[in-house]
């Protein structure tokens, strides 16, 4: 049993544009798995319902949202336990790192009180032993002369700093899930890299899983394990990252694929664009809600709900497609060998 | 900037960044562009002075206040004008006017300090009820909070005096009463602010409860404007403890020096003594000034539209 199950989620919000009773939906049926200590990625663009996602399986989202569906996560379901019970998972069984350090931090705490915080909030130790451990998770982030830093204050410290603030505070408690909602998007990209293989490095040696929150695909292809694309509130595509990768089956996968630059694509070569604009999530019907964009949509994806079925042979690789993008052997061969070829580099 | 300090690795500078945004940056922000306001300053000055004159009236004043002089040469038409002994001469009541103006920067600010730390403290309680809990607390609340705002804070104080008789305490009280609204919708509205901002979320996501969230997190952030709503409010105060007092509502102990109730023994004066008014009506004035420009330039400073 994987770590965390979220099955057939559904978030809605009272108050659709116009219709004062109307719900809008902001995610339908979502359901993806975190295995113990693997990292997964939850891709999609702005709107498809990530974030909310994140926010519902941490209990977060606000009292108006309609929530159904489970978030099973080491066999209790997150969505129905109460309050009370879900602060204490929160923080020391599931912690999160947001995407904005510069407005994530209390500006009036200092960085030492907002980690010892946590530690005497779950584990219980003394203000002693709680500044000692928040001193060296601040080294172990790598941010120099950390015991200075535990008495200034956020806005002391640089955007990538607090960033690294940010995931020791989330990892202060050693969780067993870290969900972490675009935790790159709003540093900068030298600093990007940098955040992320520390990311990567410490769940890693911690046995952390994670769920990696993204729009960037760069970032899914470094750290994670498993991939789940997600489009206007549905999950479109799952598979494993070499997979997902090299045999992309579901069109809004594959036009992600080819509108993001690639350092082994033939020269002059342009990027492919996805044609017009993700839809309004308020006024689902049955269907695919890509098939307004899609070049191969025809009646079949309009009329009917589409089921996330296995693709045939690898029962790995789920997606939801009327026509998926065929099976290129060809290139698909040649991906491989190149994947082969980069993780023999990678253990070399 | 500060993003290429940490790719290059340690000993970023520690400095706080001039235009750095939040509050601990604030505060500090705050504190330059203050230093820098000439309003600031002078407002600054006149509280300074009026606290100086308050705390050390018994060695500024020439006298003792309310113990009106033997053959002090008062007159139905006259009072004796400045002499050695009187740098501002005598009141009608036969007591040295300087002393009984020094006394009264005492009355003023005992009474201003104490009802508006009064309907602070009242108002903070139900701002962060309102503010912290929300929900029906909230509702129930701000809707006491409406029914106080509802009486005239005029109409409260004679009730109040009514009840409790006339006693400092019960000008405190009716001064408080009609603050406490004010601070209740100021704190409230600037917590639900605060509420929705990320690092609330951010310390939820970590378990630490509701309380702690209220209390160390959305409080300190929401105290400004209320710091800022507290100094304009001791001028006010200032000024309804005069107006209370010279409406008879005040301290009926006719030792008291009262910059009111010097106002209403000099208004069978007034055509031929003006002095006697004009002194207790300008040292009202000036203090309200004082703390009302300290309080505006502290508003601006902290305004975050105002910030570079």
């Amino acid at each position: 049993m994987a770590l965390l199950e979220v099955r057939d989620l559904s978030i809605s919000f009272p108050g659709g544009s116009g219709r004062g009773s109307a719900l809008s939906k902001a995610v339908d049926g979502v359901s993806f798995d975190v295995e113990a200590g693997q990292v997964a990625g939850l891709v999609g663009e702005s709107g498809s319902g990530k974030s909310v996602t994140s926010l519902a399986v941490m209990g977060l989202l606000p009292h108006t949202a309609r929530v159904s569906g489970s978030a099973s996560f080491d066999g209790r379901d997150l969505l129905a336990v109460p309050e009370r019970e879900l602060e204490g998972v929160r923080g020391r069984e599931v912690a999160m790192v947001f995407q904005d350090p510069m407005t994530s931090l209390n500006p009036v705490v200092t960085v030492g009180t907002q980690i010892t915080e946590v530690l005497r909030r779950h584990t219980g130790a003394s203000r002693r032993a709680a500044r000692d451990e928040a001193g060296e998770l601040l080294a172990r982030v790598g941010i120099p002369a950390p015991v200075r830093r535990l008495r200034e204050y956020p806005h002391q410290l640089s955007g990538g700093m607090r960033q690294r603030a940010m995931i020791a505070i989330a990892l202060a408690c050693s969780p067993k899930l870290l969900i972490a909602d675009e935790p790159t998007t709003a540093l900068d990209v030298t600093i990007q890299a940098q955040v992320l293989e520390l990311m990567g490095d410490l769940v890693r040696e911690r046995g952390t899983a994670m769920l990696l929150i993204t729009h960037d695909l760069g970032v899914v292809a470094g750290l994670c394990d498993t991939v789940t694309v997600m489009y206007s509130g549905r999950v479109v595509e799952r598979a494993d990252r070499h997979e997902l990768f090299a045999r992309p089956r579901h069109r809004y996968t594959s036009g992600l694929l080819a509108s993001v630059p690639r350092l082994d694509a033939p020269r002059g070569q342009r990027l492919q664009p996805i044609p017009g604009t993700p839809r309004d999530v308020i006024g689902w019907d049955a269907g695919c809600a890509f098939a307004p964009r899609c070049s191969a949509a025809d009646d079949a994806c309009r009329g009917t709900e589409l089921p996330l079925v296995s693709d045939g042979a690898r029962d790995r690789h789920l997606l939801r497609c009327a026509h998926p993008v065929p099976d290129q052997h060809d290139q698909h061969d040649q991906h491989d060998q190149h994947d082969q070829h980069d993780q023999q580099e990678r253990s070399a | 900037m500060t993003q290429v300090s940490d790719a290059l690795g340690p000993a970023a500078p520690t400095t706080p960044d001039p235009d750095a945004v939040g509050s601990g940056g604030l505060w500090h922000s705050a504190w330059r562009r203050l230093r820098r306001n000439p309003a600031a300053i002078a407002g600054a000055a006149i509280v300074a002075l009026f606290l100086l004159v308050a705390v050390f009236a018994p060695l500024i004043a020439p006298g003792q206040p309310g113990v009106p002089l033997p053959n002090s040469g008062v007159t139905p038409s006259s009072v004796p004008g400045p002499s050695p002994g009187h740098p501002l001469g005598l009141d009608s009541p036969g007591t040295d006017l300087l002393t009984q103006l020094v006394y009264g920067a005492r009355q003023s600010l005992l009474i201003g300090v104490v009802s508006t730390a009064l309907g602070l403290a009242g108002g903070a309680v139900l701002g962060v009820l309102a503010g912290g809990l929300g929900g029906w607390v909230d509702v129930v609340v701000m809707r006491v909070v409406d029914i106080l705002l509802s009486i005239p804070s005029l109409l409260l104080a004679v009730s109040v005096a009514a009840v409790l008789g006339q006693r400092p305490v019960s000008v405190m009280i009716a001064i408080a009463v009609a603050q406490v609204p004010i601070f209740a919708r100021l704190l409230r509205g600037s917590m639900l602010a605060q509420r929705g901002s990320d690092y609330v979320l951010a310390v939820h996501s970590l378990g630490v409860r509701r309380r702690t969230v209220v209390m160390s997190h959305l409080l300190p952030n929401s105290l400004g404007p209320v710091i800022v709503q507290a100094t304009l409010t001791l001028a006010t105060a200032i000024i309804e403890v005069a107006a209370l007092s010279y409406l008879g509502l005040g301290d009926s102990n006719p030792s008291t020096a009262e910059w009111g109730r010097m106002l209403v023994n000099a208004q069978s004066r007034l055509s031929t003594d003006p002095h006697l008014a004009l002194w207790p009506g300008f040292c009202i004035a000036v203090t309200a000034l004082g703390f009302t420009l300290f309080g505006e330039a502290l508003r601006e400073a902290l305004d975050p539209k105002g910030r570079k």
